[in-house]
């Protein structure tokens, strides 16, 4: 056979490192963490194999919802600087491949969820994959400046399911934790949103600093932090957790808004400039991790 | 690099991947009967 030089990386059978790539592993460890703090504050443990594979599951799922998040919105990738280097803008990876991957990914994790836990917590990750899809990616995403809001829920999900695959039902502890996620999505992606919002812009994509401006995204951002902390710190005076977590949370809630209202008295519109939004940022994945963490720690040590 | 060798190597890599993970699957599925079982006892 003749040598053919290679000029159409889509052509061939993609790499496993982009197929990897499509499950967005960076953003999978936060559901993953919420997922096994969920999983850990219930207040009975499964089997290691069984909370095991339930984390798989969760992870998988994760894993489906960002193939098909970049299946969707390839061409809206390729325009961001941000995201032009992903397999499918990239043309490394085909988009019939990539559909096929997130599509499989998703059917398994809810199979083997169901088949290993329970179905409940099976149909909750059915819905949470279908919530990100479809709700968020397909209809919110590129239509209202309140994406970031409703398709929080879809990130809300993993600690309900946690929850769910060890005891079978539901109880206001993981709802809290839910709505702790919900609260706390819209003043974490609006804070990126304001200093990558040219990229945004240049894709057409409605979030909130383009389309209400950064002066109002910064007042959203400071008002939904208070429900936010008033959420996280619930779980001590309904007693559900001790002192431990509520003293813990109330510090963390507390750096948050001082932070979200540093991002409030700034003026500046130049990304350059927003260091407060940055900071805030960083600070709300720690914030995150930390409160789940200290969740988890209260109830073992509570236990 | 020629294409064919490029697929060819894409496809083993592929291949040896996705057994590693069968083999896995395998492993998962069996420790979880175990466990169920157990459960029911």
């Amino acid at each position: 056979m003749p040598a053919i030089e290679l000029t159409n990386p889509a052509a061939l059978p993609a790499d496993w490192r982009d197929l990897f790539a499509l499950t967005k592993p960076r953003v999978m460890y936060l559901v993953v963490f919420t997922g096994l703090c969920g999983l850990l504050a219930a207040p009975a443990m499964p089997p290691f194999v069984l909370g095991f594979t339930a984390i798989l599951c969760i992870a998988l799922g994760a894993g489906a919802c960002g193939a098909l998040n970049q299946w969707y919105e390839a061409d809206i990738d390729a325009k961001m600087r941000r995201t032009a280097k992903r397999p499918l803008p990239a043309g490394r990876i085909d988009r019939q491949s990539a559909l096929h991957f997130g599509v499989g990914l998703g059917v398994f994790s809810v199979l083997l969820m169901g088949l290993a836990t329970n179905w409940l917590a099976a149909a909750l990750l059915a819905a949470s994959i279908l919530f990100y899809v479809l709700i968020y990616t397909v209809w919110l995403k590129p239509r209202t400046a309140q994406n970031i809001v409703i398709g929080g829920a879809a990130g809300a999900f993993p600690p309900l399911i946690g929850w769910v695959a060890t005891t079978g039902h539901f109880a206001p502890l993981p709802l809290l934790l839910f709505a702790i996620i919900f609260l706390w999505t819209p003043p974490h992606f609006w804070a990126l949103s304001l200093f990558v919002r040219s990229d945004y812009a240049a894709a057409g994509i409605p979030m909130l600093p383009v389309v209400a401006g950064i002066e109002n995204t910064r007042r959203q951002i400071f008002l939904y932090s208070l429900p936010m902390a008033a959420a996280a710190v619930a779980p001590w005076p309904l007693g559900l957790t001790g002192m431990a977590y509520g003293v813990s949370a109330s510090v963390l809630s507390g750096v948050f808004i001082v932070l979200a209202a540093r991002v409030l008295a700034n003026r500046s519109t130049d990304p350059a400039q927003m260091a407060p939004e940055k900071k805030l940022f960083a600070y709300s994945v720690f914030y995150l991790f930390a409160l789940f963490a200290v969740l988890v720690a209260d109830r073992w040590l509570g236990a | 690099m020629k294409l064919e060798d490029e697929v060819v190597r894409r496809q083993r890599e592929r291949a040896r991947i996705m057994a590693w993970l069968l083999g896995g699957f395998v492993v998962l599925i069996f420790f979880i009967t175990i466990a169920k079982t157990r459960m029911n006892w």
